[in-house]
């Protein structure tokens, strides 16, 4: 690891005071990014820990949820609104790492996690585009089981690891940020960027922006969610697939939907093409079956993913079929 | 900067790249906690931070300034055994016992946690804080503590002696 300070930031000016210097990063639990500048992927010379800012849960005057980026992720999943109203968004934390590591990290950095490519992560070995920009990319044919089937670029295939961006894609969560000029908001879905031909950028953050908080809108029928996540052992392993779902069915057919990827996609992948060939349609495996292909339709595998459209394909249609009550 | 270890004061490393780990490890002589593969997928270094069971080998020992750090040493002695430590020797919890600090300090954030209410991946009513804590429940909830010798059913058998209730086990 290269040397660095560590100031713990007393709140949002002060972190962004500290965060403006070139070089430096914020904290959250550090269970990414201490790892990261471990194997040297990551070299700041300053960190600002910011879990002394914001971590509270609050009801929002609309119905909707704030939840501040310092909030813990064993603390979102086992907030009773979001147990309640937003099980899906439980369900993706608790299907994520490990009750150790959900107790450590943090909304924000959850957020901001890399990827767990494994040419990313040889920086001795492999050439990755992410890590050294301009330098190729060892996975597009190399040993790629794991990478994205949906919004790869020739330059990068590696997945966007997080359950918890999975289910916030799904529920229209918007990201709040306070930089050097002020505050903004963004949808997490226009939060993560595609890889193109810049997959060094991962995010809309500027340099030295702060996320503060996730906002979770109004959404009566995400009480009726779920997040169904397959990898290759029972627990404790990042997503090969995974799906996040709301759906609103009434007398038998769609009224509603929300679905959103993970595992097979270069960012949190909200499903919105799925999402119209549903809404109208008959709440049955066959319309969730034609839902999944019209999504995946745009799917280009690589060598060993290819097993990754069938999969995703299935899980969609038995997450629908699940909340549906539809047989399949 | 300072932190609690085990009930004493003890004074934080100048150099901030130290982990929480090698801190309690190499500084202050606690060689309980162990290292298995430093990179957070291994749950041999977990130790309770105010309570709640972290990792050890991601915490930067800074990051504990001001807190509560209790480790395997805190909870038992040879002499005054905790009963989960006496749990896993009825219950042959272990072989090498490299991972048992780690187990067993997990399995006490396991019960605060549980307690609370907090849910886990096979929990089925989400909308209930009665966690019963089955065999599913305990294997779930413990899966980020690996054993190379295979242990599991014995770290199962010791956690349900001690912190489940006789319906959960039914
Ligand atoms: C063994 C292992 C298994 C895992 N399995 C899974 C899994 O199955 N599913 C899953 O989703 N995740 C998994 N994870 C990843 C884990 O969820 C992330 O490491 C964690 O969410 C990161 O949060 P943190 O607070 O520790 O972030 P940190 O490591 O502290 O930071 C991560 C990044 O976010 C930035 N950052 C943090 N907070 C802010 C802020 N407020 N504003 C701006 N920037 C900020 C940091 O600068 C850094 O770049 C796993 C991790 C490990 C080690
Ligand atoms: S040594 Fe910390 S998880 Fe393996
Ligand atoms: S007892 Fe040997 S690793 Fe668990």
């Amino acid at each position: 690891m290269n040397p660095f300070t560590y100031t713990k930031a007393t709140d949002a000016a002060d972190a962004l005071r500290h965060g403006a210097a070139g070089g430096a990063r914020y904290l959250g639990g550090g269970t990414n990014l201490v790892d990261l500048m471990r194997e040297t992927i990551e070299k700041p010379d300053a960190l600002i820990d910011v879990t002394g800012l914001s971590a509270d849960i609050v009801e929002t005057g609309d119905g909707g949820l704030l939840i501040g980026a310092a909030a813990r992720n064993t603390a979102v999943a086992e907030h009773e609104t979001v147990r309640t109203r937003y099980p899906v968004l439980a369900r993706a934390l608790v299907a994520g790492a490990s009750p150790q590591i959900r107790n450590m990290a943090t909304v924000g950095g959850n957020l901001l996690q890399r990827t767990r490519c494994p040419y990313f992560y040889d920086a001795d070995g492999a050439r990755c585009n992410k890590r050294e920009p301009g330098t190729g990319c060892d996975a597009i044919d190399g040993f790629n089981r794991g990478h994205a089937i949906l919004g790869a670029s020739g330059a990068c295939a590696a997945t966007h690891p997080s359950d918890m961006a999975v289910a916030l894609a799904a529920l229209d969560a918007t990201v709040h940020l306070r930089g050097a000029d002020g505050t903004r908001s963004v949808p997490l879905t226009e939060f993560h960027t595609l890889p193109g031909d810049h997959p060094e950028t991962e995010t809309v953050l500027r340099p030295g922006e702060l996320i503060t908080a996730v906002e979770l809108p109004p959404l009566p029928f995400a009480a009726h969610s779920a997040y169904r996540k397959v990898r290759d052992r029972a627990s404790y392993a990042f997503a090969l697939a995974s799906v996040a779902a709301a759906v609103d069915v009434e007398d038998g057919t769609v009224r509603d939907v929300r679905l959103a990827l993970g595992g097979v996609a270069t960012k949190p992948w909200r499903a919105s093409r799925a999402e119209e060939a549903l809404r109208g349609q008959p709440a049955t495996p066959e319309s969730f079956r034609a839902a999944a292909r019209a999504e995946l339709e745009a799917a280009r595998p690589l060598r060993d993913n290819a097993f990754k459209i069938d999969l995703t394909e299935r899980i969609i249609v038995a997450v629908l079929s699940q909340l549906t009550g539809a047989d399949q | 900067m300072s932190v609690i270890v085990n009930g004493s004061p003890r004074e934080l490393p100048d150099d901030p790249r130290v982990s929480l780990l090698d801190f309690l490890r190499e500084r202050l002589g606690l060689p309980g906690t162990k290292k298995g593969c430093d990179q957070g997928a291994c749950g041999a270094c977990t130790v309770l931070l105010d309570g709640e069971r972290v990792l050890s080998c991601l915490t930067l020992a800074v990051q504990a300034d001001g807190r509560d750090v209790t480790t395997i040493e805190g909870l038992g002695t040879p002499g005054d055994q905790h009963p989960l430590q006496k749990a896993f020797i009825a219950h042959d919890g272990f072989q090498c016992g490299y991972c048992t600090p780690g187990q067993i300090c997990s399995a006490v954030g396991l019960a605060a946690e549980a307690g609370r209410g907090v849910p886990s991946h096979v929990t089925g009513d989400l909308t209930s804080e009665d966690i019963a804590l089955t065999r599913e429940e305990i294997r779930e909830r413990m899966s980020g503590n690996l054993c190379r010798c295979g242990a599991h059913n014995g770290i199962v058998d010791a956690i349900t002696e001690t912190y489940a209730s006789a319906e959960a086990t039914a």
